[in-house]
């Protein structure tokens, strides 16, 4: 039924315009022969065409600028009296004996802009006469489409200021009256269409006799059922919105309408029609309209007005959006320009635009949340734009926000997005977090989040301290700041908590690590302070985050040492500070100790050496040691697997190698212990390197370090016989020496200490060492190594070159044969 | 011409939160050919940064590398050079000028790139170079007081590389360059 619908509309239309276009021939035929008679026949029997029901809204338009055109046309040649052969009012009178009514009124808003042209007649009477005699036309589709060519051909004859037509008759007000009318008759023709055709009684009985056809003929749909009717109808009435929203286009244009005039008349007449029409279409879309067409600095000034007939719309109307693109304007207008900010105060834009939006949300009481944290969200753009400073208003809207969320417990779904948004608002504005900080509701609003999204606005706190690089300085806000990430430092307490994907689960701790280091202030006893906040709040994070959390703090906190050191030696002994090193190691440690509850032993072992040297550099003897002691036991106890020893172990030789605090007594304990756990690691190569990595222990280059040259050869010599040990196996086991490159390695150890000047190793023991390497390299069962072979040579060239410098290296040098 | 970066030490994000935003401007894709890192990152999303930057990453492993599949030292031949890489936390005493030489002929190497040290140094000998980037963050370093944030760019052109250092002095980037010129391999 419907298709068919649609084919014979085309057929229709088609036939339409070639009845148009037939008239229109002949009309001007008639015209080129100066018959005025018949050119006025044909024009009307060419406007008949426009008289069908049959057209939906959009082929109707088809017709209609057509129709336009010729018209045009027709106006062209009225205009020229030469040819009329008769006067304007002549005319006037002639052409309203049309047969039809339609055709008439086209003729007579021709005639009427040719007229008004003369202006042998006041504008306003002709603009009054005709708008109202198009009052006959009660149809609604008709009637838009002749009201609308009414609106085109007297827009630019309206006597507007500064207009031609403007006089002592003619006035503003009259254009005005003249557009207002107008508007509001199309306002009517347009709600009209929507309770056109609700099947009217008296033609049920055509509809029993299955006379659908006929239906159809008349351009009705009865058949269908009442909601794909109303469907229907919405649909066209939509395409005809524009021509209903011309007339205030129009108007806004009209040069002459001051404020006054448009706080005064415009738009009182405007909301009158807008409200009384009952219509939710109409409302919503002339609301927007309005709001877009008229000048932002008017709307400003009519807020009260303009807010005031909200609550008086339909239920159904979506007032949200209208209300949130006003706001939207609003901003914008604030964000052109400083100057018009003071505007905004002056007419307390923001409490009456905060009491429209209470007393809707209050008339609306199932409105979903989403959409009043939409208004809301609105609302606050607004604020952040013209009111930037005023943090309470800020305050009162989340606030307002809170009040609408309690006793809905959590939300999910559109509202989290939007809220999510709404609270990213006041970060993307105030790059500084304290302010955010300082919103006493912001956290309030958190609480409605459900975890996942909690921590999704954690996130989007922490990248926005991240992306402005602020510095958060007192213990209190980072308290506070990690009161709002808590759903990041800890898990909250709704269980079943969806388990995170592992790496999105470390990305969000390195992301908290980051924040720790934005943590920072000059006055050590307020660092210290945030620390110990900081160390609070990831002490509740439990095993899982304890690796990412606490490296950061501890760095911190051997930052801060630093900085308290250089004090520490300036200042007085009798210093009441809490900010001291002792006092920082203490709870260092504390801090490294719960790392064992993870546990993490590489990480903790790692942690006690870098504040071993931190204390060394503070010449805390009995503090170094007692750290040296925490690792070694973790070295002991909890370091098993053998890469992880080894790197353990050059750690702590590296770190010992360079502690100057202890005295001879506690140093040849650690040391004792290192060689020790040298000479048992498991491979044998391992073994051999720590161990002559061991000998660096007993000589430091520093002024008064120890320089221990029989230690150094004991070392030494026990690689040595660790070197000797590997080869003899590698013969067992493989049947062949293994590699030489240790020996290599061992030589170069051995011209080390030569050049510091160790007089315990002999130029025989270099010799010594040289030939083995040679023998090894040339025997039988040697294993051919390329990279031990490069290493020899260029051990061999440092010989040379070192023999060639000259001066008491070279003579050093000289006995070694190469 | 080929451009080398040398960079490492950040300590992403245990001691520093990111690369100084002037670093992070004048890092851009598509210029530099190689990149050696020291390592000690310290996470993977560094390395995809540095990946981004150029596809040809060698990364030797630092001793809080999140990734433990680095290796310990690695050996690089770009043109005339032969190049060497380690952290440096193995080779004791930690920043040893004579101890790294020894690496360096271990390695057979003519430049040797390692860090550890967060300092940045460039040290001719007879043999080599050895260069040490320094921290790219300025990460607290137990060794090392008050470092700069830094890195280096080697420029490889045959028989001579020229090693500019860019270092954050006071909020500006400051440039030195050194120049190091290669005898032709002597032979075995």
């Amino acid at each position: 039924m419907i298709s068919d619908g649609v084919e014979d509309e085309e057929k229709w239309l088609t036939a339409g315009i070639a009845g148009l276009q037939q008239n229109a021939f002949y009309m001007h035929r008639a015209l080129d022969s100066n018959n005025i008679k018949d050119a006025l026949k044909y024009s009307a029997q060419m406007l008949s065409e426009l008289r069908t029901s049959r057209l939906s809204p959009h082929k109707y338009y088809e017709l209609y600028m057509r129709a336009f055109d010729e018209l045009r046309k027709l106006e062209i040649f009225f205009k020229e009296e030469s040819r009329r052969s008769c006067s304007i009012i002549e005319l006037y009178e002639l052409v309203q004996h049309a047969g039809n009514i339609l055709p008439r009124l086209y003729l007579l808003c021709t005639v009427g802009s040719v007229y008004i042209k003369s202006k042998e007649a006041p504008a306003k009477d002709i603009l009054k006469d005709l708008v109202e005699m198009c009052r006959g036309i009660q149809h609604p589709l008709r009637g838009l489409f002749l009201r609308s060519y009414l609106s085109q051909v007297s827009r630019d004859k309206l006597p507007d200021i500064g207009s031609e037509y403007e006089g002592d008759e003619n006035t503003v007000m009259d254009a005005v009256e003249f557009v207002l009318q107008n508007f509001t008759e199309m306002n009517k023709l347009w709600v009209r269409m929507q309770h056109q055709n609700k099947g009217p009684k008296k033609r049920t009985d055509l509809n029993h006799f299955g006379i659908g056809q006929f239906w159809h003929a008349i351009g009705l749909s009865g058949l269908l059922g009442p909601a794909r009717e109303k469907e229907k109808r919405e649909k066209e009435r939509n395409e005809l919105r524009d021509l209903v929203g011309k007339n205030l286009h129009v108007l806004s244009q009209i040069e002459g309408i001051d404020l006054e005039l448009y706080r005064d008349v415009v738009l009182p007449r405007i909301l009158e029609q807008v409200v009384n029409c009952k219509d939710d279409l109409a409302q919503y879309y002339l609301m927007d309209c309005v709001i877009q067409v008229f000048p932002d600095e008017y709307h400003l000034q009519t807020l009260e007005t303009l807010l005031g007939a909200c609550p008086q719309l339909q239920p159904s109307v979506d007032i949200r959006t209208v209300l949130s693109g006003l706001m939207e304007r609003l901003s914008n207008y604030a964000a052109s320009s400083v100057e018009v900010l003071p505007e905004f105060v002056q007419v307390e834009a923001f409490a009456k635009l905060n009491n429209a939006i209470g007393q809707v949300i209050e008339a609306q009481p199932d409105m979903p949340v989403f959409g009043a944290v939409t208004l809301y969200s609105s609302l606050l753009t607004f604020t952040l734009h013209v009111h930037p400073d005023r943090l309470d208003y800020v305050d009162q809207i989340l606030g307002a926000c809170v009040s609408k969320l309690s006793g809905k417990g959590t939300l999910e779904g559109k509202a989290t997005k939007q809220i999510v948004a709404f609270l990213s608002a006041p970060l993307e504005k105030y790059s500084d977090i304290d302010i955010a900080l300082k919103l006493s509701n912001y956290p309030l609003v958190l609480e409605y989040l459900d975890d996942r999204t909690n921590k999704v606005m954690s996130n989007v706190i922490i990248q926005s301290i991240m992306k402005n690089k602020t510095h958060i300085s007192t213990a209190d806000k980072v308290g506070a700041l990690f009161e709002l990430i808590k759903g990041l430092i800890k898990d909250l307490d709704s269980g079943g908590d969806d388990e995170m994907d592992e790496d999105d689960f470390k990305e969000e701790q390195n992301f908290v690590a980051r924040l720790v280091q934005m943590l920072y202030n000059d006055d050590p006893e307020e660092m210290l302070k945030i620390i110990c906040t900081v160390k609070k709040h990831i002490m509740t994070g439990g095993p899982k985050r304890l690796p990412f959390t606490i490296p950061p703090l501890i760095y911190n906190a051997l930052k801060l040492v630093r900085r308290v050191q250089s004090q520490d030696e300036n200042a007085s002994e009798e210093t009441t500070a809490s900010a001291t090193p002792k006092k920082i190691f203490q709870i260092l440690n504390q801090t490294i100790e719960v790392l064992s509850t993870v546990p993490v032993p590489d990480l903790a072992l790692r942690l006690y050496l870098e504040c071993a040297e931190a204390a060394n550099d503070c010449d805390l003897e009995p503090v170094a040691y007692e750290f040296f002691t925490q690792a070694y036991i973790l070295y002991e106890e909890e370091i098993s697997d053998s890469k992880a020893q080894v790197t353990a172990l050059y750690l702590i030789i590296g770190t010992l190698q360079r502690m100057h605090t202890f005295g001879v007594e506690n140093r040849d304990t650690l040391t004792h212990k290192a060689t020790g756990y040298s000479a048992k690691l498991l491979k044998k190569p391992d073994q051999c390197r720590a161990v002559y990595a061991c000998s660096h222990l007993f000589w430091v280059e520093d002024q008064d370090g120890i320089k221990d040259g029989e230690r150094v050869l004991l070392c030494l010599k026990r690689a040595l016989r660790i070197a000797n040990a590997a080869q003899q196996m590698a013969n067992v086991t493989k049947g062949s020496s293994g590699s030489v490159t240790l020996f290599i390695e061992i030589l170069n150890k051995y011209l080390y200490f030569f050049e510091k000047g160790n007089t315990q190793i002999t130029v025989a023991s270099i010799q010594g060492l040289i030939e083995l390497v040679t023998t090894e390299m040339q025997s039988d069962t040697a294993t051919s190594d390329p990279a031990a072979d490069a290493f020899f040579s260029s051990t061999i060239r440092y010989i040379q070159s070192q023999k060639a410098k000259g001066g008491s290296t070279a003579e050093k040098f000289e006995p070694i044969k190469v | 011409m080929v451009l080398v970066l040398a960079i490492g030490d950040l300590h992403i994000p245990n001691r520093a939160p990111d690369l100084p935003a002037k670093f992070k401007s004048m890092l851009v894709p598509g210029k530099i050919q190689h990149i050696i890192c020291t390592g000690n990152l310290c996470i993977k999303e560094v390395h995809d940064y540095l990946k981004s930057l150029c596809p040809s990453l060698h990364i030797t492993r630092g001793e809080y590398d999140e990734d433990s599949r680095y290796p310990e030292t690695k050996t690089i031949t770009i043109g005339q050079f032969k190049l060497g890489l380690c952290h440096g936390h193995q080779v004791v005493p930690w920043g040893d000028l004579d101890s790294l030489a020894m690496l360096q002929r271990q390695l057979d190497v003519d430049i040797l790139v390692s860090g550890h040290t967060h300092q940045f140094k460039a040290y001719k000998h007879e043999a080599g170079v050895v260069i040490n980037p320094g921290s790219a963050t300025s990460a607290y370093s137990s060794i090392t007081y008050d470092v700069n944030p830094s890195f280096v760019l080697m420029d490889i052109d045959g028989l001579r590389v020229v090693v500019y250092v860019y270092e954050l002095i006071d909020g500006e980037v400051k440039v030195d360059k050194i120049d190091f010129k290669k005898t032709s391999t002597p032979a075995i």
